[in-house]
């Protein structure tokens, strides 16, 4: 006797404590197999690009804060980078320096927690307050620089809302030599673990040229393989100036772009900001920060896409101004909405248990998928 | 790498008169002007040809051009019609390091696109946030739902300029 | 234990059912102290304190949640089976309760002296299956359903290689007593089963590196069994959300998880009992040497106990330091490796024995 069967839909989110914050994955399954795999997103739209336009320029920042709140130095990088281009002002070096050492100690902590929640996914707890632990280190700089910790509306148009402490210089130092045994301790506890590679090494294969077509960036792109990162591609404020590596993945426990080599770029990038942090940290000019800051900011008409290194990939901005004091239109390339169109491809043939560990290694924040 | 002109002349040449023009007014960026029904096969030969190899879509936006006239609704609000909606592709090659911006033009009332799915896959999703926002058909799309908003939002495209919320939805108020 | 109470009260049902009341009290008060353990136990792995507002250390913080759980509301999904989505919980923690009955925490403190009692302990802990399987079916929800499948392929599957080394044990003690097992190891560390046991000259220098795989195998299938990371596939909460209890609130959910503690005990106590010297202390007893005989036993409650307590840390420790398999993974583990090393290990023991 033939038995009938039937496959499964089960409903993975939005309330499910693996998808980091509120996306629903339709899985269809037949028993613990995956046979497809759809996100449907947009349970935190927040008509970020709506508010745009009825805002003046600076009053935005504090809006691209909450798309990425895990790295929300960044989003303001972004964000300034881009009107500035379309303002065609010119920044003073103090400004760069500092602006480049937050946006690379933000990404510092943001790794931190994306290492963190794909480790605990897979059921490792304990490195998750690990570095949370360390992450708190890096809050508190920011705290002391602008006293917030999370939304931190620091970079300005034409500078920064605060000059650094002067305590910062001296605390930045003891956070690199307290944060590289961190990584070797890390590495010993969760990155080389037989049950983690053994959960992560050949699944979610990602290869370079479906990567490229779906337009994915950051550590997912270079955990395939591709050393592209727009720090060097695309030099935005002065990156050029500095010396880093770009780690890429090399299938050193499976296959090239599986879930552990995106996973070991983050660890890897975390390594080269420290060099960046390092090398900049030294050489602050003196300067003031509020120099530059326009009275009056209308851009004249016209369009701009400038981009930055998020910590989860490719950060654009595509501005149209009309001339007025309001964006035309703003919008947002999300790293994370882009790297999470892979997920559909990346699921297929595995087991429901993978499909938290592929999500897990895409590092998405629902903040600035649904924006 | 080429630069915007070479690029230019090189799709001139190769399509003609769908080639709409270029755009050199902005400082930061230049634009190509794209035929709208032909977008697809316009993109499918920037990525395949070995001088361009624009193999990755950075963004693509909707815009709403408001280039149409403010009419009155009959309950007082502001309408527009006429005019057109566009959309804007960021397209960047990973091979050679050059980038172009191709801009497309539709009329606000019939909003039709080409899709470039099956050139770029990062339209999939781009291409559903255009039409989810503004409201952009994108023809040959396999998949065109809305993204961000609620599936059954029947209230119009919210990036629409003229847009305006509902009183309702689902018995839910919408302004607080 | 129940033969001195049936002397005392002359009655069997009430006898049976003070006996009952011991360890119905050592389950609950293990389960209280365990969480409070486990809770301190991964904070000062993790860099943190735990609990420390309610009571010394926090230690009446699982009273105060067991107060907590006593007064929620017991929901009940509209479409979940009622009568089996409330006998699997009880069912599972009956399961794991009656395991208690034949474990001898001295020589003197045992339910019951029944002479097949590593076979009842096997026997009767399958009821768990039983009930897991009710609940993740009844309560009709898909990450329920999942995590009771998982559940139920791992224990049966994990129960194999335990059999395994339960049966080489027992041909080896030639009894199925875990009171008589306890009492053979005694006098000293080193007459203990993972030592090769109470027996002289070649054999049991041959037995050590046998005894030590058998133990390790047994240790690691029984952390299946009561599905502890990194086995925890059924109740993976990164997955499952809880596994086949997702749906239980209340003082049914602290069932399950009194059961969860009841069972990881219980497994100790059979690996203490089976390879460790069961009550049977390492180094002698005071009592003895000091010539206060009543004393005995209560030392020997103190080792079983202490024995118990530092495999079920060694548990713990392995929680919160391991990542969690995959299910797959898991059956490869069993099939592949436990189960065939448990079956050359049967045979060499069996082989040495003879010797």
């Amino acid at each position: 006797m033939a038995l009938k069967t039937e496959t499964m839909v089960l409903n993975m989110g939005p309330q499910h404590p693996s998808t980091h914050g509120v996306l629903r994955l339709e899985l269809e399954i037949e028993g613990e197999l995956i046979l497809s795999v759809k996100p449907h997103i947009g349970y935190l739209h927040r008509c970020f690009e709506k508010h745009a336009e009825a805002m003046t320029y600076p009053q935005v920042i504090p809006y691209t804060d909450r798309l990425d709140y895990l790295a929300a130095m960044g989003n303001n990088f972004g964000y300034v980078i881009a009107v500035e281009k379309l303002l065609g002002i010119q920044i003073p070096e103090r400004v760069e320096y500092i602006r480049i050492i937050m946006a690379e100690l933000q990404r510092i902590a943001s790794h931190l927690v994306a290492i963190a929640t794909n480790g605990a996914d897979i059921g490792a707890l304990t490195p998750f307050l690990y570095l949370f632990r360390d992450r708190e280190y890096i809050l508190s700089l920011f705290e002391m620089t602008c006293g917030a910790r999370m939304l931190y509306n620091y970079m300005w148009i034409g500078g920064l809302s605060h000059d650094i402490h002067p305590d910062f210089v001296r605390k930045t130092k003891e956070f690199i030599i307290h944060f590289r045994p961190t990584i070797i301790e890390l590495n010993n506890l969760l990155t080389f673990n037989k049950i983690f590679i053994e959960r992560t090494a050949n699944i979610g294969i990602l290869p370079i040229d479906t990567a490229i077509n779906f337009g994915a960036s950051g550590p997912v792109l270079r955990g395939s393989g591709l050393p592209f990162d727009v720090r060097r591609e695309d030099p935005y404020s002065i990156y050029n100036r500095f010396d880093f590596e770009i780690p890429t993945g090399k299938g050193l426990v499976g296959t090239v772009g599986d879930c552990w080599d995106r996973y070991y770029v983050r660890v890897l990038e975390m390594e080269q900001s420290l060099r960046i942090i390092e090398q900049a940290i030294d050489n602050i000019p003196e300067g003031d920060v509020h120099s530059a800051i326009p009275k009056r900011i209308k851009p004249p008409k016209g369009t701009v896409y400038a981009r930055v290194e998020n910590p989860r990939g490719e950060l654009g901005y595509f501005i149209i101004s009309d001339g007025n004091l309001n964006p035309f239109r703003v919008k947002v390339r999300a790293p994370s909405f882009v790297n999470l169109e892979v997920m559909g491809e990346l699921c297929k043939g595995h087991l429901v248990a993978d499909v938290i560990a592929i999500l897990g290694s895409l590092d998405i924040v629902l903040g600035e998928i649904d924006r | 790498m080429k630069n915007p002109e070479e690029i230019f002349e090189l799709l001139k040449n190769e399509f003609g008169d769908t080639i709409l023009g270029l755009d050199k007014d902005t400082p930061t960026e230049s634009i190509i002007l794209v035929d709208s029904m032909n977008i697809n096969k316009i993109g499918a030969f920037l990525r395949n040809n070995n001088d361009l190899k624009f193999d990755s879509l950075m963004v693509l936006s909707g815009v709403d051009d408001t280039n149409g006239t403010k009419v009155k609704d009959e309950d007082g609000t502001d309408m527009i019609s006429g005019g057109t909606l566009s959309v804007y592709y960021h397209l960047h090659s990973t091979n050679l390091k050059h980038k172009i911006t191709l801009k497309v033009s539709t009329p606000r009332e019939n909003p039709q696109v080409e899709s470039t799915y099956n050139v770029w896959r990062t339209s999939d999703w781009h291409e559903r946030e255009a039409y989810d926002m503004f409201g952009i058909i994108f023809l040959n799309h396999p998949d065109l739902r809305r993204i961000l908003m609620p599936y059954d939002w029947e209230a119009g495209y919210p990036l629409r300029k003229d847009y305006k919320n509902p009183e309702f939805y689902k018995g839910m108020k919408v302004p607080y | 234990m129940y033969q001195f109470l049936y002397d005392l009260i002359g009655n069997e049902i009430l006898a049976g059912l003070l006996v009952a009341v011991v360890p119905l009290t050592i389950i609950l008060v293990f389960a209280l102290f365990g969480i409070w353990l486990e809770r301190k136990v991964s904070a000062h792995m993790q860099d943190r304190l735990g609990p420390m507002r309610t009571g010394w250390h926090g230690w009446l913080q699982t009273v105060a949640d067991l107060m907590k759980m006593l007064q929620k509301e017991d929901i009940i999904a509209t479409d979940a089976d009622k009568t089996l989505y409330n006998i699997a919980p009880v069912l599972v923690f009956s399961g794991s309760f009656a395991a208690y009955a034949v474990i001898p925490f001295s020589s003197k403190l045992l339910g019951s002296e029944v002479e097949i009692g590593i076979f009842y302990v096997l026997a009767i802990s399958s009821l768990v299956v039983a009930g897991i399987l009710m609940a993740g079916w009844s309560a009709n929800n898909k990450y329920s359903l999942l995590g009771a499948m998982r559940a139920v392929a791992q224990i049966i599957s994990y129960e194999i290689p335990t059999a395994l080394i339960v049966l080489s044990m027992v041909m080896l003690m030639g009894t199925l007593s875990l009171d008589k097992i306890s009492q053979m190891q005694t006098s000293s560390f080193w007459n203990w089963n993972i030592f090769g046991g109470a027996v002289f000259g070649l054999s049991k220098f041959l037995l050590i590196p046998f005894m030590f795989i058998a133990a390790l195998i047994l240790f690691i299938s029984t952390l299946a069994e009561v599905n502890r990371v990194p086995f925890d596939i059924p109740e993976a909460e990164s997955e499952l959300v809880a596994g086949y209890f997702t749906e239980y609130c209340g003082m049914k959910w602290g069932m399950f998880m009194l059961a969860e503690y009841g069972n990881m005990f219980a497994v100790s106590a059979i690996i203490v009992i089976l390879f460790f010297g069961g009550y049977q202390s390492p180094i002698g007893y005071f009592g003895n040497s000091i010539g206060v005989q009543w004393l005995v036993p209560f030392e020997q409650g103190f080792w079983f106990i202490a024995k118990g307590l530092t495999l079920v840390f060694v548990q713990m420790w392995l929680r919160w330091t391991l990542p969690r398999l995959r299910v797959d993974q898991l059956m490869t583990v069993c099939w592949k490796y436990l189960i065939p090393y448990a079956f050359l290990n049967l045979i060499i023991i069996g082989i040495i024995s003879l010797l």
